[in-house]
Order: C-alpha cells, then structure tokens, then sequence
C-alpha cells in the first residue's frame, strides 16, 4: 500500500502525459492501467495503427495510380496485408514501450491492472497479473478515456464481420464490399484504407453531410474528392440493421422514407465514442456521471469531490490525444499549485484522409449562427507551385478572420500534408494572430505553406499568386 | 488564477474609505476596465475598475469600512465566458475540500509589459508604424499581454490615440513609404518620448464636470472692468490693524465676495438655478471660491456668506486656502453653493472666461489688477484696473441681468460705502 501525491487511473495520452507532467514536478506519482500497454486507444487501437495502415494503403495507391503520370512503370504490382498488420504492430508495441520507458525517466510508478474506487482517498486494483491491492492518494485524475459506441440492438458487434474500429484496423483480408456507417473521422479514415487496396466501400451517414462538425465548404470538397477516388455515400439515410445472411451481411437502411437493403462482407461501425468509466466504482464516492457517460468538471478538472479530477475523453470537449494530452499536462500542474490552463479555442482537428483535412477554430456555419462579422480568405492547392509537383492539387485552405480586428477565427484545410500544415495556424490562433500577420510572415518558396500565407492575403483581398 | 482588487492609494492623505456601493454582484463575469465598486472617501468618491477580466467574489460588503490594501473582492480570472461549459463547478465541490488544493500563485505583471516594436507581429508593426501611435501606450489582449492587430484598431478607433498624420491615403501620398519614413525620422528629431500618467480623481471629476457643464447650460460672459483705487485704498489703510485685530490679512476676496451678494440680491435669478422645469431661486447665498492645491482646483463652499463680516469671510477663506494645500478638505465643504467666484489674478491672468459649476448658473472672475491709463472726467490718468467676467447660463439670466450684475460688482467694489449703505 503505498501513498501517492496523485493516482492516474488510465494510461492513454491524458493520462500517462499528466504523470509525466506530474514526475517532472516532483510530485509522487502512479498510472493505472488495465489494457496491458500504454498509450491508451490513440496508441494502441486509434490514432497510430489507423495511420500506419493509411500510410502503407496510400502508398500502394500511389504507386498504383499516380506513378504512371512521372514517367515510372512498375510490371506486377502486389500487396501483402499480413506484412502490413505486422509493420503496423511493430509501430505500436515500439511506442508502447517507448511510454514505459517514460515513465520509468520520470519516476512514475506504473500498475498494471484495473482500478475501483473504494472510497474517495483509496483505489482497489485487480492486478493484470492476478490479485488485488488498494492504493490510497491525495489527488486522483480520472483519465479513462472512451470506447466506442455499439448499436447493440440494430448491429451488434460480432468482433469479425461487424466491427468496431478496432477490429477495421485488424482485417487479415481486404473485404470485398465494407459498409462504414458514420461519415465522420473513423469512418472515412478506415474506409480509405480499405478502399485504397481494392474494398468497394459504402458509407451511410444520417445526416446529409461527411465529417458533420467540420466547415461546411471543407465537407463539400471532402466528398467530391472521395467520391473521385471510388467512395460510395449514401446521406441522409439511417441503419435500421446489420444481420447475418447467409455467408454475407445485409444491411438494411432507410432512405428517404424507403427501406432498402445491400450485400456486403464487413460492416464498419463508427458512430462516435462514449466515456468509459465501466467497474470504476464512481457510485462509492458519489461521482455522478451524465446522460451521455461524460464526468462534469470545473476549469480546473475538479469533480463533485474536488481531489478527484477527470481529464480526457471522460469529459466534456472533442475527443482527441491532443486535447486530452494537454489536458493531462494541465491537471498535473494544477495539482502542483501551478496555473494550468488548456486554450480550447485553439486545439485542431485533423482527418488523416487523402487529401487530409485539418482546422482549429470556428467554422463559417458556427460564426454565421452566432452572428458574428468575418472575413474569409481561401486559396485552392491548385494555384501552388509545390503542390503541383507533387502532383496533389486538390483541396484548398480557408481562413476566417474578424472583419474588424483581422484576427484569425478559425482556419480549415483540405489538401496534402494539411496534418502538417495547420500547426502554423494554430500557433497564429494561439497568439490571436491578424491574418495580416500570416500574410506578412515570410513562407519559403516553393512549399505548401505558400498556399497559407496566400489565404492570409485573401482575407484582404490582396492574394498575389491566384 | 486568482487576482485580489484591493483598495487603492487614491490620495496622499487618504488612508480609508466606505463601501457605497457595489456595481457588480458575486459570480457576475466582469470585464477588464468595468466599475467594480465606487469608494466614499473623504475627499472625493471613487470608482475603482476591474484590472483583469473574470469572475467576481466580493469580501466586503457595503457600507463596510476598508483601508488603503484591503481586500475587497477576489477576481478568478480563468473563468472565461468562452469556457462556459467548463465553469460549471459541480455543487458539492466545497471549500473544505479544496484545502488540499494549492492555490496557483497570484499573476504576473507580465501582462501589463509594454511592448517593445522589435517584439511585434508583423500586422501590429505595421499597423503603429503606419498609424504613428505608441505600441506602449496600448493594452494588449493577445497571449501574455502581447499586442494584437485588432488591440490597435481598438485604441485608435476608442479615440485613445489620434493616428499623427491623418489618414492612410494622405500618409501615403506624402511620404514614400512608412519603413523609410521611420528610419529618417531618428535622424532628423530630438527625443520623442511621451508619459502618461493616470487622472487624479480630484482631475477626473474636474474633467467630467467641465464637460457636463458646456454640455448643458447656455454658456455666455460679459465682461467689465473695475477702477480698484479706492478699495486698495481701503485695504492699505486698514490691513496691519485688520492682521493685527482677526490674525488674517485684508484681501481684495472678501470685497468682491460682498459685492456679489449684494449683486445677488438685485439679480436673484444669477444665485439660482434650473431643476427639471423649474427654476429654483436660493434665499442664502453659499458662495464658492475655487482654490489651487497641488491635486487641481477645488471649491470649498461659504455657507450663508451674507451672514458673514468681511474678517470672517477673509477668515473663512484663508482656512479653506490653507486646508486645500494640505488635501483636507471635507466633501461636504466642497458640494453645494449656489455661486462661484474664482480669482485667476494671482496667477497673472488678464481675462478669461470661466465655467460654470453646474448646476449653479454663474460664476464670477476676478483678474489681475493692472495700472492702465484711463479717461476719468475727461483725463488721461493711470488707474489700478481688474477686468472682471461674469460667465452665466442663457437659459435663465438674461443678458440685462448678467450686464446689470457686473455693473453691480463694479459699482460696490469701486465705492465700498454702497456696501455698507446697502445701495
């Protein structure tokens, strides 16, 4: 039994980032874990493997279709989807270790097992290795994280044909024909990488928009592009089953008030995710959770009982490493004495499609129901050098600014690299950057953040090169 | 992070101050530069302004008494209006269990750091540059203070800072470009520096009754000028039995004031004034006199001066002179009166117009006493002269009236005896 200064009860990039924070400002510090590694969903069945295998699916796809038009020909061209998961896997346990080691640096002490509250100053952990043992602290951040979200009574997971996300990531074979349903991040990230090594892919979507919280123009483009590259959408249409039919799966849907139905051999299930706080005892230190599973906190993460504090995916805001990682960063120094402070306004959003997508701030449909006066300055990749040889002129950037004071209020790309692109803009974001100031801040030449310093000028109407 | 609002040093002889009134309630979300509280001292009330945005708890309450460092209420300034979703404090999250919590220390001055025009964005140096305002002189919002583009356009248009050379255009036309022009001026100018310093209450609430006043009433003077050769007279004949009788020396204020009420008596409309759509005529005559002190001009108030004999007015008057200097004037020595009279003589002044203290409707200016050669029965002679000004409100003294005061004040100050004769 050991007394900790605080106890994170998840490992994933809330957590275990809070406890490095945390060991580097000297306090006693312990991460529980129940998965077995570190690194949360992003590491283990999210962020990283969905990346590893959009990066050898894309690879295969450049190769297969955009190679010819530099002048290279390839005779037989073949892929191999064991070699990938393993490439993928390698990726993950690497990093995975990688943390521990961390974690060790910092003097973080690491339990693995899953932990239960058995009263507001002590945790009960039925250790992964078998047996329990109780660990009391001054401070607990519960950092737990999300899974996702069944359609238990429609399309319950099965774990081979009708999947979640995690299982999409573990296919030991392309499916011939794989139903995504839900249009948002996961869904056009694993359909991609399906699609892009020979899947024919169908996405129903409720709403009559791709990636629905994204700028409007953004999911416009979105969806032309995809539809190029092979995609199917079926908008505004609603699952009403997904059921085993003989040696396939029929998915039966709603569309403009008719039923229909299609054939396929896998259904992707990505709808969005839940806070998890399954078995955390929150019941015996009366922790009350939301409707939605989500814990409420204050701007300084406390809840109800204000030595627990929660961070991540379990409260409120986007579901993102980043956002919780910061988060983590924020409650240990908090916890510290120090002033943590998470600026909400400038965290980004990216989806790892291709052409990507990425954005921080407001989008035009947010800033126009709120009434608010702006300016909007958008460049198409088309119109840059370097896009060109690369060959990747589709997409463009945005930027809104205000119309009076010219600070930037949101910016949303959609084009190659825009992962990368965006970190420029959220520092501006950061910095309650003018527009002028991107504008006037000098970009090399040729690179794709020409493409940025060009839409910076366009919100003054004065871009040089389009 | 939690930020004290302490009450400030608002004078130099100020050590406490009353609570009057609270402008905000706990919980409310204040922004930067809001009136938090307005302060009873015994010099002046005073506004004290929220020096960051967030979310406030008050400690004292009204009427509660609190002394210059006091705390009078905390300000959470990470409670963002943005956040909201993120203030909801769950309700069980008590004090008590927050004792384990350390506080974050309080903030640093860093947001308040002027900035230096190497350190601008490219837009806000561009911006000052083109507008020649002074990026010190401007608050900025961004990240730890830093000054943003829309900082500038929000001092400039808040009228805080008039760009120096008009607009971009004419900027542009006369002179090659704003880089060049900066890199000239260093060479061709002396030092530029500026300081700002902020209003003293005794300046602030000078500035805001001017303003009121021009703002209101129907300002006109007459002027006049007074023959001063018989009341120096009076005065050099009996000043060292005067100084030796009543301890105070025998001024020219004590004649004028006399002459005023009697000049007040004839034309009661100027010791009046107007009160919605009535106009209210005073039957006592409490007669301002406006003073320097070293903080800026205040007007102590004579009350029912008519009572008073020239030594007690001279008495009065000298106290209140006195007490200015030192800063201890009450503030109910200072409201009130029902006219004023100011003697921009001692400081050498010819003639000017003076303003109005609202809401009274006159007020009476004394000059500089000056030999000048003057026709008196149909010579050249030299005489001691004072122009004297009498600025009113339109509204409700007529022109007659105004003229026939100052005769009136000519005519009692020339002759004395009218005074005591009472003609």
């Amino acid at each position: 039994m050991a007394n900790f200064d605080v106890v994170f009860i998840g490992g994933g990039p809330a957590g275990y980032t809070g406890a490095i924070r945390a060991g580097q400002l000297g306090l006693n510090v312990a991460c529980i874990e129940s998965r077995g590694s570190l690194g949360g969903t992003c590491l283990n069945v999210g962020c990283i493997p969905s990346k590893a295998l959009l990066q050898s699916s894309e690879n295969y796809h450049q190769v297969k279709h955009k190679f010819s038009e530099h002048g290279i020909q390839i005779g037989k061209l073949e892929f191999d989807v064991a070699q990938m998961l393993k490439r993928k896997d390698g990726i993950v346990s690497g990093l995975t270790k990688g943390i521990e080691g961390l974690l060790k640096k910092n003097k973080v002490t690491y339990i693995k097992g899953k932990a239960s509250f058995v009263n507001p100053n002590t945790v009960k952990v039925a250790l992964t290795d078998g047996g329990s043992e109780e660990h009391t602290a001054k401070n607990f951040v519960i950092s737990t994280g999300s899974s996702p979200i069944e359609l238990r009574s429609i399309a319950p997971f099965d774990g081979k044909d009708i999947v979640s996300s995690t299982e999409a990531l573990t296919f030991d074979k392309v499916p011939e024909h794989l139903v995504v349903v839900g249009a948002g991040v996961i869904g056009l990230e694993m359909g991609s990488v399906w699609m892009r090594l020979g899947a024919k892919v169908t996405v129903i979507e409720a709403l009559d928009r791709v990636l629905p919280p994204m700028d409007g123009a953004v999911s416009v483009e979105m969806k032309k592009i995809l539809e190029k590259q092979g995609m199917n959408f079926l908008l505004g249409c609603k699952l009403l089953k997904a059921e085993k039919s003989g040696k396939s799966l029929k998915v039966t849907y709603e569309q403009e008030g008719k039923s229909k139905d299609l054939s396929c051999d896998k259904v992707l299930v990505a709808v969005g995710r839940r806070a998890y706080t399954d078995g955390l005892g929150l019941e015996n230190v009366g922790i009350a959770t939301r409707k939605d599973g989500k814990i409420d906190v204050n701007h300084h993460y406390q809840t109800s009982v204000a030595h627990i504090r929660a961070v991540g995916d379990v409260i409120d805001g986007p579901m993102l490493a980043h956002k919780a990682d910061e988060e983590g960063v924020a409650v240990a120094e908090l916890i510290a004495g120090k002033p943590g402070h998470v600026n909400y306004q400038a965290i980004p959003n990216v989806v790892y499609t291709w052409p990507e997508v990425a954005s921080v701030g407001s989008t035009e449909e947010e800033l126009k129901a709120k009434g608010v006066d702006y300016k909007v300055g958008k460049i198409p990749f088309m119109a840059n050098g370097r896009a060109r040889c690369f060959g990747e002129t589709d997409g463009f950037v945005k930027i809104i600014a205000d119309a009076k004071s010219d600070k930037i209020i949101g910016a949303h790309i959609i084009g190659p690299n825009a992962s990368e692109l965006i970190a420029e803009l959220v520092i501006g974001v950061e910095f309650s950057a003018s527009a002028e100031d991107i504008g006037r801040s000098s970009h090399a030449h040729p690179t794709l953040a020409e493409v940025m310093k060009e839409a910076a000028l366009a919100v003054d109407k004065r871009a040089l090169n389009f | 992070m939690a930020v004290e609002v302490k009450m400030p040093n608002v004078g130099e002889s100020v050590q406490e101050g009353v609570i009057h009134k609270w402008r905000v309630k706990s919980g409310d979300f204040v922004n930067r530069d809001d009136v938090l509280v307005e302060l009873e001292t015994d010099k002046a009330t005073v506004e004290v302004v929220a020096e960051n945005s967030g979310v406030i708890t008050i400690v004292k309450k009204q009427g509660e008494t609190v002394a210059v460092g006091d705390v009078m209420a905390s300000l959470d300034t990470d409670a963002k209006g943005s956040t909201a979703a993120k203030e909801s404090t769950p309700a069980s999250s008590k004090p008590s269990e927050k004792a384990e919590v350390k506080l974050p220390p309080p903030p640093t001055s860093s947001s308040t750091a002027p900035a230096a025009q190497s350190d601008l964005s490219p837009a806000a140096r561009r911006i000052t540059e083109e507008l020649g305002v002074n990026p010190s002189q401007i608050v900025g919002t961004g990240k730890d203070g830093r000054l943003t583009k829309g900082d500038v356009i929000a001092h400039v248009e808040s009228g805080s800072s008039k760009p120096q050379s008009g607009s971009n255009q004419a900027n542009a036309a006369s002179q090659p470009s704003p880089v060049k022009a900066s890199l000239g001026s260093s060479a061709i100018l002396g030092a530029r520096s500026e300081r700002r310093e902020p209003m003293s209450m005794i300046r602030k609430r000078t500035a805001e009754r001017l303003v009121k006043a021009q703002e209101t009433a129907a300002i006109l003077t007459t002027f006049n000028e007074i023959d001063m050769t018989n009341v120096m007279k009076l005065r050099n004949d009996y000043k060292d039995k005067f100084k030796e009788k009543y301890g105070v020396g025998l001024g020219f204020m004590s004649f004028f004031m006399k002459a005023a009420i009697e000049a007040l008596k004839t034309f009661p409309a100027v010791n009046g004034w107007i009160e919605g759509n009535e106009i209210v005529y005073h039957d006592y005559y409490d007669i301002g006199v406006a003073v320097s002190s070293n903080r800026g001009l205040v007007v102590p108030v004579v009350r029912n001066a008519e009572r008073l004999s020239v030594a007690e007015l001279e008495m009065a008057v000298g106290d209140y002179g006195k007490r200015a200097k030192d800063g201890k004037l009450t503030i109910d020595e200072m409201t009130g009166g029902t006219f004023t009279v100011s003697n921009g003589g001692v400081f050498g002044s010819l003639m000017s117009t003076p303003i109005l203290n609202p809401p009274q409707s006159a007020i009476l200016g004394m000059h500089k006493i000056q030999e000048r050669p003057v026709v008196v029965g149909g010579q050249i002679v030299i005489r001691p002269m004072m122009y004297v000004a009498l600025s009113y409100d339109h509204r409700i003294i007529d022109g007659r009236e105004s003229v026939g005061f100052l005769v009136k004040i000519k005519e009692c100050v020339e002759d004395p005896s009218r005074i005591l004769v009472g003609v």
